[in-house]
C-alpha cells in the first residue's frame, strides 16, 4: 500500500504514527487526525468555492455576450480575491429589530448544510469521508437544514421582503424534495445500496442510460432546491429586491453567495455520482486516485455548467406555476417512474443485459411520451375555457 | 470513560437543555428552534446507536417537514409571536409530580429488566440494518401489516387535508 494507491491513509496512518510517538493517547490521535482530514477537505472546498466565483462570473458573460472580469490578473483570475477583500472590509450591518443570534447563525447554517454534504461524495473508491449506507437519504436530510437556514434568515431579519422570499423558498424547497428523493430511489433500486460509493462502483451502465427521464427529473429538483433560475423567485431581484439574504452585507452575505455556488457544484457532483458513474471512466479510475479526483471534478463541473447554462437561458417562472409544476407533473411521474422501474427491475434482473437496458429505456421512453400527452390535452382544453371565457366576456359588452 | 460516553454526555446535556427551552422561551419562533436543536440532539443519540438510518428519517421527518411547517405556521399568524401571559397555571405542582412519578416508574422498572446493566455486543462486521429493516417492514412474516395500515392512515389523514382545504365552486 503505497501513497500513489492510498494517498489518505498513507497519510493518515503517517500522522498517527508522529503523534502517537509523541506520546499522544491512541484514540486522541485518531479523532485529531480525522478533525485534520475535515479541515484539509473544507479548505480545498472553500479553494474550489473562491473559482466558482470566477467561472460563474466568466461563464455568465459569454451567455450574455460580454467579455467578464478580465482585468485583475490573467484572464481576470484574481477578481474573486479582490471581490473577497471588497466584501471582508465592508460594514458588517444589523438591521433595527432583528433577532441578533437567529441573523448571525443562519448564514453558518447556511454554508454548512452545503459543506456537510461532502462527508457522502466519493472521490476516489479509496477516498470517501464516511460510506454511509444511507448516503442518498443524507442528501435530502442535509437539504432541509438548507431550508431551515434560509428560513432563519427570512424571519430574522425583521424585513418584509424578506420573509416573503423566506415563505417562496421554503414553499419550492419543501416541494420539490419529493420527487427529488423519489428519483434519488432509482439509482437505489439499480445498486441495490443507498450508498454513495456502492451506486457508483454498480455502474457498469451509466445509470442515465438505464433511466434518463430519473436523471432529467433529478436535475429539475434540484435546480428548484438550490433556488436558481428559472426557479429562483426566492431571490427575485424585480420583485423582492434580493429575497430572504436582502439584509445581509459583507461577509455574510458572502456565505449565502459562497453557499449558493458551492451547492450548485455538489448537485452537479451528485448528478454525476447517481446517474453518471461518478469517478468512473472506462477504467480510469483505477489508474490513480488522483485521476479519479480530476475525473470527478470534471464531471461536477459539467453538471454545474448545465445548471448555469439553464440559469442563464430560461427565464423566472410565476410560484403558482411551479408548485403546480411540481405537485400535478414533477412528482406523479416520478412516482410511476419509481414503480415501474422496480417491477421492471424485479422482471427483468435475470434477463441478459442488454434486455434489461433496452427494457429499462423503453418504459423511461412510454412514461415521458404519456405524461407529455397527459400534459397537452390538459393545456389544450385550459388554453380552450380561457379563450371560451374571454369570448363570453367580448360578446357581453 | 470513552469518547462515544463522553460525546452521549454533552449531546444528552444539550438537548434536555433545548427541551427545556423550547417550553420556557417566550418567542413562539425561538421555541420552535429550540425544537429544532433538541430534535437534532435526538438524532445525534441515534447514530451513537449505530441507527443511522433513523438518525437521518428523524432529521428530514422532523426537522425538514413538521419544525419547519411550526416555524411557518407562526411565521403566517403573526408577526410578534411572543406570549406574555403567565407560563405556569395553578396545577403545575401536580404537573411536576406525574412527571417525576413517570420518571421513577419507568428507572424502577428498568432497574429489575437484565438487559439494563449489559454492555451492547459489539455488531458484526457486514451487517446492514438498512437491508434488515427493508426485510422486516416488506417481508409477510414480519411487520407488513402494521406497516400499511400505517399507509393508510397516512393517505386516508392526506384526503382529509386535500378535501378540507379543496375549494367547492
Amino acid at each position: 500500500m503505497n501513497f500513489w494507491n492510498d494517498p489518505l491513509k498513507v497519510a493518515a496512518d503517517w500522522l498517527t504514527g508522529i503523534l502517537t510517538g509523541w506520546g499522544m493517547n491512541d484514540v486522541a490521535a485518531h479523532v485529531l487526525v480525522a478533525f485534520l482530514g475535515v479541515l484539509v477537505l473544507i479548505t480545498i472546498l472553500m479553494v474550489i468555492d473562491i473559482f466558482l466565483v470566477w467561472i460563474e462570473r466568466k461563464v455568465v458573460s459569454r451567455f450574455q455576450d460580454r467579455i467578464g472580469p478580465n482585468r485583475v490578473g490573467p484572464f481576470g483570475l484574481i477578481q474573486p480575491f479582490a471581490d473577497i477583500i471588497k466584501l471582508m472590509i465592508k460594514e458588517d450591518t444589523t438591521p433595527d429589530g432583528a433577532d441578533k443570534v437567529v441573523y448571525n447563525i443562519a448564514p453558518m447554517l447556511s454554508m454548512m448544510s452545503v459543506l456537510i454534504l461532502w462527508a457522502v461524495v466519493p472521490l476516489a473508491p479509496v477516498m470517501l469521508g464516511v460510506d454511509l449506507n444511507i448516503g442518498v437519504l443524507f442528501i435530502i436530510a442535509a437539504g432541509s437544514i438548507g431550508t431551515l437556514s434560509i428560513i432563519m434568515a427570512g424571519w430574522s431579519s425583521n424585513n418584509k421582503f424578506s420573509v416573503i422570499g423566506a415563505f417562496r423558498c421554503v414553499a419550492v424547497m419543501v416541494s420539490f424534495e419529493i420527487p427529488m428523493l423519489a428519483t434519488l430511489l432509482i439509482p437505489t433500486i439499480f445498486s441495490g445500496s443507498m450508498g454513495t460509493n456502492a451506486i457508483i462502483q454498480s455502474q457498469d451502465i451509466w445509470f442515465v442510460l438505464l433511466s434518463p427521464l430519473a436523471a432529467l427529473i433529478f436535475l429539475i429538483a434540484a435546480i428548484a432546491e438550490l433556488g436558481r433560475a428559472p426557479f429562483d423567485l426566492a431571490e427575485g431581484e424585480s420583485e423582492l429586491v434580493s429575497g430572504y439574504n436582502i439584509e445581509y452585507s459583507g461577509m455574510k452575505f458572502g456565505m449565502f453567495y459562497a453557499g449558493e455556488l458551492l451547492h450548485a457544484f455538489t448537485f452537479g457532483g451528485f448528478w454525476s455520482i447517481m446517474f453518471f458513474g461518478g469517478y468512473r471512466f472506462f477504467g480510469l479510475e483505477q489508474v490513480s486516485p488522483f485521476l479519479a479526483i480530476a475525473i470527478i471534478l470534471f464531471k461536477a463541473l459539467v453538471g454545474y455548467w448545465i445548471i448555469m447554462w439553464v440559469k442563464y437561458t430560461v427565464m423566472r417562472i410565476r410560484i403558482d406555476q411551479m408548485l403546480a409544476f411540481n405537485w400535478k407533473f414533477l412528482t406523479p411521474v416520478a412516482f410511476v417512474l419509481v414503480m415501474v422501474t422496480a417491477l421492471m427491475n424485479a422482471l427483468l434482473r435475470g434477463a441478459g443485459s442488454w434486455l434489461y437496458v433496452t427494457g429499462m429505456i423503453l418504459s423511461n421512453i412510454i412514461i415521458a411520451w404519456v405524461s407529455l400527452e397527459i400534459v397537452r390535452s390538459v393545456s389544450k382544453k385550459e388554453r380552450e375555457r380561457v379563450e371560451g371565457l374571454k369570448a363570453m366576456e367580448v360578446a357581453h359588452h | 470513560m470513552t469518547a462515544e460516553q463522553i460525546i452521549f454526555l454533552i449531546v444528552g446535556a444539550v438537548t434536555l437543555i433545548a427541551g427545556l427551552m423550547v417550553v420556557t422561551v417566550r418567542n413562539l419562533v425561538h421555541a420552535a428552534l429550540w425544537l429544532v436543536a433538541a430534535l437534532f440532539g435526538v438524532a445525534i443519540v441515534y447514530t451513537l446507536l449505530n441507527a443511522g438510518f433513523i438518525a437521518v428519517v428523524q432529521v428530514v421527518v422532523y426537522i425538514g417537514a413538521i419544525a419547519i411547517l411550526f416555524i411557518f405556521a407562526v411565521m403566517l399568524t403573526r408577526r410578534q409571536a411572543a406570549d406574555t401571559g403567565a407560563s405556569v397555571n395553578k396545577n403545575w405542582w401536580a404537573g411536576a409530580l406525574m412527571a417525576a412519578a413517570t420518571f421513577a416508574g419507568l428507572a424502577f422498572l428498568l432497574q429489575g429488566w437484565s438487559g439494563f446493566s449489559k454492555t451492547a455486543s459489539a455488531i458484526p462486521l457486514g451487517f446492514d440494518a438498512v437491508n434488515q429493516l427493508g426485510d422486516a417492514l416488506t417481508s409477510p412474516a414480519g411487520y407488513v401489516l402494521p406497516f400499511e395500515v400505517a399507509s393508510v392512515l397516512l393517505l386516508a389523514a392526506l384526503v382529509g387535508a386535500v378535501y378540507l382545504a379543496f375549494n367547492k365552486k
